[in-house]
């Protein structure tokens, strides 16, 4: 795949059809990723496995507002984020070339360090298995075991908004039910539940990363940089301080949250931030109908219209007990 | 003041909106109908104004419970503001109950301009409620108080 992908670059890059391509690039570790922008001279670094877990769309917000167009890979799960960040125009589709690859699922070294998997030099994957190199032999995996928490939901199918195609379309049987432990939380005490969020979300330590990468949160003026909001960019002073930057920026991205996952993926302190979402999402889909951010470029999100015989608050807050 | 640890009075904030909520609350005024003194009214332009910022920050400031009241659906000055706060008030209330805020402090109302003994009402009904749950410990920021 990654050979097909490095091929497929260099072509557009020399016929001109392209001016650069946005993909992934290992740093001095195999599963240190970031995301990158490439033309002819380095395409050959383009990289792409199990450790290439960057959303790149969010990137073309900045690199469209520059001269030429920009080829730009999507994975199923970044292609849904790609069409809704179209939807609210913050891109000019012209200068953007989207090129559908498929997925098998991403690893996050984390995890595999939480297994006692250390010293990775290398990883070969497979649909089923994954083998990871090691300076201590190789290790095989299940996938199942190793996958991380955002890809067991995955269908593995691309929002259908692409120019183009490459390989096959990998489509899978999800892992998990997405929301069972919403659910799980649903069913406790509001004395559990706030004991589970407050164990939680006092690990925070303000770094605003899971905002800085959310492809849905987008805002040139973003309400965590106005000093006069009371929740600005700083370390948490208290713990309702905590709660309150948590509840908005979940809140600000209601409707529009494609569950790509980023946000936990990225969190330092590995805070649950997509359960919050995962929350909003479940109270869209049974008030107003199932919902998808990002499948669809025409359909209105939920909460910029509404039905005249929509539920009230009161039958559906505390539903869960 | 000497403070009368059995009886807790709570602070209730209370959002409404200027054509009929607040029009109501004025009602109930003139028609001399009793509501608790610890509801502090805030007038706010359509139910629509109030962000979700408000109700988090009235209970940052010390409210032990956040009502907001609006006009009847369909009956919104603006037309259709109520319609989206009934959706985002759901989702906010249902967000503030999974973290474990008692879905008993959060309410949301239509109230008419007409409707002075509805208003009265509901404010007496709110108070009980929050009293019966006590002092909101929860969202509250301790270092504004003092
Ligand atoms: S809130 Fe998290 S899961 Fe949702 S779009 Fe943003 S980064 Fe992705
Ligand atoms: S990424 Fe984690 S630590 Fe950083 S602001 Fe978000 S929740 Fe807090
Ligand atoms: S004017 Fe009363 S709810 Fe909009």
């Amino acid at each position: 795949m990654q050979k097909m992908m490095q091929d497929r670059a260099r072509e557009l890059l020399s016929s001109g059809k392209v001016d650069r391509v946005l993909g992934w690039i290992e740093g001095d570790f195999v599963y240190d990723v970031t995301p990158h922008v490439f033309r002819e001279n380095d395409i050959d670094q383009l990289i792409y496995h199990s450790f290439a877990s960057q959303n790149l769309s969010k990137y073309l917000v900045g690199e469209t507002k520059k001269d030429g167009v920009i080829a730009v890979f999507l994975r199923p799960c970044d292609s849904y984020s790609f069409v809704q960040l179209l939807k609210e125009h913050r891109f000019d589709r012209e200068k953007v070339y989207a090129i559908a690859i498929p997925c098998l699922g991403k690893v996050d070294a984390e995890d595999l360090r939480a297994m006692g998997i250390r010293g990775i030099t290398g990883v070969t994957d497979g649909k089923e298995r994954i083998i990871l190199h090691t300076l201590y032999g190789d290790v095989e995996k299940e996938k199942s075991e190793v996958i991380a928490e955002r890809c067991r939901k995955c269908r593995g199918v691309h929002a259908p908004y692409f120019d183009e195609r490459l390989g096959e379309e990998l489509t899978k049987e999800p892992l998990t039910d997405r929301f069972e432990m919403v659910e799980k939380l649903e069913k406790m005490t509001a004395e559990e539940r706030f004991a589970f969020w407050q164990d939680e979300l006092s690990r925070c330590i303000r770094c605003n990363a899971c905002r800085n990468v959310c492809p849905a949160c987008t805002c040139e003026k973003c309400v965590f940089d106005n000093a006069a909001s009371g929740i600005e960019n700083k370390a948490p002073a208290s713990s309702f301080e905590e709660q309150n930057f948590h509840i908005i920026r979940a809140f600000h991205v209601a409707g529009r949250c494609t569950d790509c996952g980023q946000c936990s993926r990225v969190c330092p302190q590995g805070i649950p931030l997509h359960l919050l979402n995962r929350k909003f999402i479940k109270d869209i889909n049974s008030c107003y109908g199932e919902y998808r951010a990002g499948a669809d470029l025409e359909e209105k999100a939920p909460l910029n219209r509404f039905d005249v015989d929509d539920c009230e608050p009161g039958d559906v807050v505390g539903k869960g007990e | 003041m000497q403070v009368n640890e059995e009886k807790f009075e709570p602070t209730i904030v209370a959002f409404c909106c200027n054509w009929c909520s607040y029009a109501g609350a004025d009602l109930s005024g003139t028609n001399r109908l009793q509501y608790p003194a610890n509801v502090k009214i805030i007038r706010v332009p359509c139910s629509c104004r109030v962000n979700p910022m408000f109700i988090l920050r009235a209970f940052q400031r010390g409210a032990d419970g956040v009502i907001l009241c609006g006009c009847h659906p369909g009956d919104c000055h603006y037309t259709t503001g109520n319609y989206f706060t009934r959706r985002r008030m759901t989702l906010l209330f249902s967000m503030l109950e999974f973290l474990g805020i008692e879905k008993e402090r959060t309410r949301l109302e239509w109230v008419s301009a007409a409707e002075g003994a509805k208003f009265a009402a509901t404010m007496n009904d709110f108070v009980a409620t929050v009293t019966k749950l006590g002092k909101n410990r929860r969202l509250e920021d301790l270092r504004c108080k003092k």
